[in-house]
């Protein structure tokens, strides 16, 4: 018989530790599929390794990839604190990115100086709206927001494709599906010269940060933590939880928004129906992997970001499937999941009398 | 069918039913049970007494199973009378020796009626025809020797706690138990219900049937009890013959001191500072169902709410904190309309509110001692300036009232749910009487509290109506209400009906719908 026991006083290096055995013990089990796919591990994480670290153009492809995970991550982990199941970041996205190019293609006649931000705060909003009527459905009919979420992102990429051979369609585009593009004015500025890299990954930072700061240390913070953990005792506390759950949900559409705001304009510079190869989603396997919390996800996405991209570089090299990316991927969010069950839990064998 | 046999004098043979010996157990660090040893004799009425934590449940699931003890042993009589050691860790061993428990909690199908409850698990799995008629010929004969009479045919789900009590009692005895354990049976019947309990157990120890019964109210213990035994700190203190006993010194063998006694001095009532006018709650269910009622509580007193459990105690408690909008009448705090009543606003206007169910409304177990501190009064300059907590202040606040109150626990910066029951119901208490409330709301406060601690919110709360709140206190035990409350007002199905007199007799009347 097998009987499950919460630990009593987890220590901080077992939490701290427990990730990291995970990620490590991910990549070991990666190497099965390596050696069946006919290449030697080793040398596979070596050309990872190199992949990602290499020179200064793999590192700045890795900060690239990492940048949208980072804002999607935050969407999640703010949206999970307060037990928000926001599964549509990949719909919020869109939105954000929609706005992006509806302002930034020169829709209104913005002087250059204000273009920029007023795409970040539009594409922010479009993402927040993306979030409000689930939301309303929840709090008014309990209607469960994964669902509602989750579909609404269907229903939000069907749109964009209708934009995109509609309004949004660029007129120089040769009958592609994709927006004009973003004036110079409206782009974030690379960071480095001749990189992909830009200014996305500060405001990302910037943002994980601020998040950071103000679950712990206001009042924001702490009705949204007490609404997440307990929301009977917040309501009897005199916290108004609908309004705490709004307000979450506005500013985890908002960060989801602004993922697609920094893909258009800080990478791309226009819109296709392709920008983002999930984003959303692994945005909520960055999340977990943190523990919901900011500086985690930071830390999560830059690990996520390392692995698909060392992982495509790893394929190129080796002459292997890419598609090993998504399987160290997954198995390193499996072995985190199992890892923060156990940091939590012990698993004892008991004789004869059941538990 | 061992009980049946009819003993004319249980006095005279004594022959024991059940004997453990030196059993013992622990949870990790905790000595849940030390060396514990307990006969029960044939035909007697076992009270076990013991404060929360005591170890009383707990040697209880070791007889019945449920936990397999670290040593000792049980024995349980045969129909002849004859010792036979128990296998240790299996409940079903247990019922075949005829040991049969009645918890707390019922474990009935609503859905389906008394009878097919009674017989489900006594049924072989693997038939397809059952014999029903055998099984309520059975039944309606135990029916009729101990008194248990429930109606056998209707759903379970409708019928009352009272009735739903004895469906559990009649399916230990179509078992054939010669030994009943009972978990604090009184806690959801009337004093009449609970009277005529006891009447039909004395019936059934005539015929053979011995009882341990588990309690914590020392009246009933004494009334309806042949032998007492007390637990404290998982360790048997004492064991006497009921005859010998009484009120004060039970209590100090349970408390292991003496229990200083909450005196109630008389005092004029003052000014009104709670009014419901016509006040209805629609519910989901009867217990947070209001039906027009008028309430009024003045300064310098504390109204008790009695009632069994269920009748629209949480619609009463719900309205008055804030959770429920009244669907009709008026709400009035110190002469002010409260028109839109929310948690924040009855807060604001001054009530203070002891939640029912401390660990799912009264705190937010994830989060430390100090934030849930605070959790009430994030508006106050004093704990946050411009949206920012001051962590300081919000230290500093902790320790003076862990302090005051006498919380104790891992520290204030632990995080609440590692606290006792007891000590989270203090951390309550100083969070609610710190901001001295015009009027407080106490909802069943000393619910699986011990002794110590219960005393403790008696005293905080005579002296808060000393200091001239008013006070509601709901609760479902009468002599806690008998003890501390000015007025009396019965709750039933959702209507309020005032007691004239603090006479037990009559307000159990009332609890039953009966007229007074």
């Amino acid at each position: 018989m097998i009987r499950i026991e919460p630990r009593e006083n987890p220590s901080r290096a077992f939490a701290f530790g427990i990730p990291i055995l995970s990620a490590v013990i991910s990549l070991a089990l990666a190497a099965i599929p390596l050696l069946a796919a006919g290449a030697n591990p080793i040398t596979a994480y070596g050309e990872m390794i190199k992949g990602v670290f290499g020179s200064v153009f793999a590192v700045s492809e890795m900060l690239t990839r990492a940048t949208p995970l980072i804002f999607t991550g935050l969407a999640a982990a703010l949206a999970f604190r307060a037990k928000l199941w926001n599964i549509g970041a990949e719909g919020q996205l869109y939105l954000g990115a929609m706005a992006a190019v509806a302002i930034g293609s020169g829709l209104l006649d913005i002087s250059g100086i204000l273009l920029l931000p007023l795409i970040i705060v539009l594409g922010a909003a479009a993402g927040a709206a993306g979030m409000m009527a689930p939301t309303y459905l929840k709090v008014r009919f309990g209607a469960d927001e994964v669902v509602t979420t989750l579909l609404l992102n269907f229903i939000i990429l069907i749109f964009l494709q209708m934009m995109l051979e509609g309004p949004l369609q660029d007129p120089m585009g040769l009958g592609w599906p994709q927006s004009a593009p973003v004036l110079d004015q409206g782009m974030l500025p690379p960071l480095m010269d001749r990189m992909r890299v830009h200014s996305g990954l500060i405001l990302a930072l910037v943002l994980a940060a601020i998040a950071q700061f103000m679950l712990a240390r206001s009042v924001w913070g702490f009705k949204l933590r007490a609404v997440g953990e307990n929301a009977a005792a917040a309501r009897h506390a005199g916290i108004n939880v609908r309004r705490s759950l709004f307000g979450v949900a506005a500013i985890s559409g908002a960060l989801a928004g602004l993922a697609g705001v920094s893909e258009v304009a800080g990478l791309k510079g226009y819109l296709t129906a392709d920008l983002s190869p999930g984003f959303g989603y692994t945005g909520i396997v960055v999340a977990m992997l943190a523990g919901l919390s900011p500086v985690g996800v930071v830390i999560a996405a830059l690990f996520i970001a390392s692995v698909f991209v060392g992982a495509d570089s790893m394929s190129r090299a080796m002459g292997v499937s890419s598609f090993l990316a998504d399987l160290v991927v997954s198995m390193s969010l499996l072995c985190v999941l199992v890892g923060g069950f156990l940091a939590k839990y012990r698993i004892l064998r008991t004789k004869g009398a059941k538990a | 069918m061992g009980w049946r046999q009819r003993q004319p004098n249980l006095f005279m043979t004594q022959s024991t039913a059940l004997r453990l010996t030196g059993l013992s157990k622990r949870f990790g660090s905790v000595v849940a049970n030390d060396d514990v040893s307990l006969t029960l004799e044939k035909g007697e009425v076992l009270a076990l007494l013991g404060e929360n934590g005591a170890g009383k449940t707990t040697l209880m699931n070791m007889l019945f199973g449920h936990y397999l003890p670290d040593s000792g042993t049980v024995e349980v009589a045969d129909e002849n009378g004859t010792l036979h050691p128990l296998p240790l860790g299996h409940p079903q061993a247990a019922l075949a020796a005829g040991v049969g428990m009645v918890h707390q909690h019922f474990a009935l199908a609503e859905n389906i009626n008394a009878l097919d409850n009674i017989t489900l698990g006594s049924e072989p799995l693997r038939s397809f025809r059952r014999n029903r008629n055998r099984a309520k010929t059975k039944i309606e004969g135990i029916i009729e020797r101990s008194g248990l009479s429930a109606p056998l045919n209707v759903p379970v789900g409708r019928l009352s706690v009272g009735e739903r009590q004895r469906v559990e009692i009649l399916k230990a005895l179509y078992r054939d138990a010669r030994i009943l354990v009972l978990d604090e049976p009184t806690a959801v019947l009337t004093p009449q219900e609970a009277d005529t309990l006891f009447d039909n157990i004395k019936a059934m120890t005539k015929d053979g049937l011995s009882v341990i019964f588990i309690s914590h109210k020392l009246r009933e213990v004494l009334a309806f009890s042949d032998r007492i035994a007390v637990l404290r700190h998982g360790k048997k203190v004492g064991e006497m013959a009921t005859a010998d006993a009484d009120e004060k010194v039970i209590a100090r063998m349970m408390v292991g001191a003496d229990t200083p006694k909450v005196a109630r001095t008389e005092m004029a009532p003052g000014a009104p500072v709670l009014k419901l006018s016509n006040v209805s709650v629609e519910g989901r269910a009867k217990r947070d169902t209001l039906k027009s009622v008028n309430l009024t509580v003045n300064a310098h007193e504390i109204l008790g709410i009695a009632g069994i459990s269920g009748n629209g105690q949480s619609g009463l408690a719900n309205v008055i904190s804030g959770l429920a909008q009244p669907s009709a009448g008026t709400i009035t705090v110190d002469e002010q309309d409260v028109p839109k009543p929310s948690p924040g606003t009855m807060v604001k206007a001054g009530i203070g509110r002891i939640p029912e169910d401390r660990h799912h409304e009264g705190i937010v177990g994830a989060m430390s001692v100090a934030e849930n501190m605070v959790i009430e009064r994030l508006d106050d300059p004093a704990i946050q300036s411009r949206g920012l907590l001051k962590r300081d202040a919000i230290q500093a606040n902790a320790e003076k009232l862990a302090k005051a109150y006498d919380v104790r626990g891992p520290g204030v910066t632990a995080a609440s749910r590692l606290l006792s029951g007891g000590n989270i119901q203090k951390l309550i208490l100083a969070r609610v009487f710190e901001r001295s409330p015009r009027l407080i709301l106490a909802n069943q406060p000393t619910r699986g509290l011990d002794m110590g601690a219960a005393a403790e919110v008696g005293r905080r709360l005579l002296e808060a109506r000393e200091r001239g709140a008013g006070v509601v206190l709901i609760s479902e035990d009468l002599d806690e209400i008998l003890g501390l409350a000015d007025r009396i007002v019965v709750i039933r199905d959702g209507n309020l009906v005032e007691a004239i007199s603090h006479d037990r007799e009559q307000i159990g009347l009332i609890m039953a719908g009966e007229p007074a």
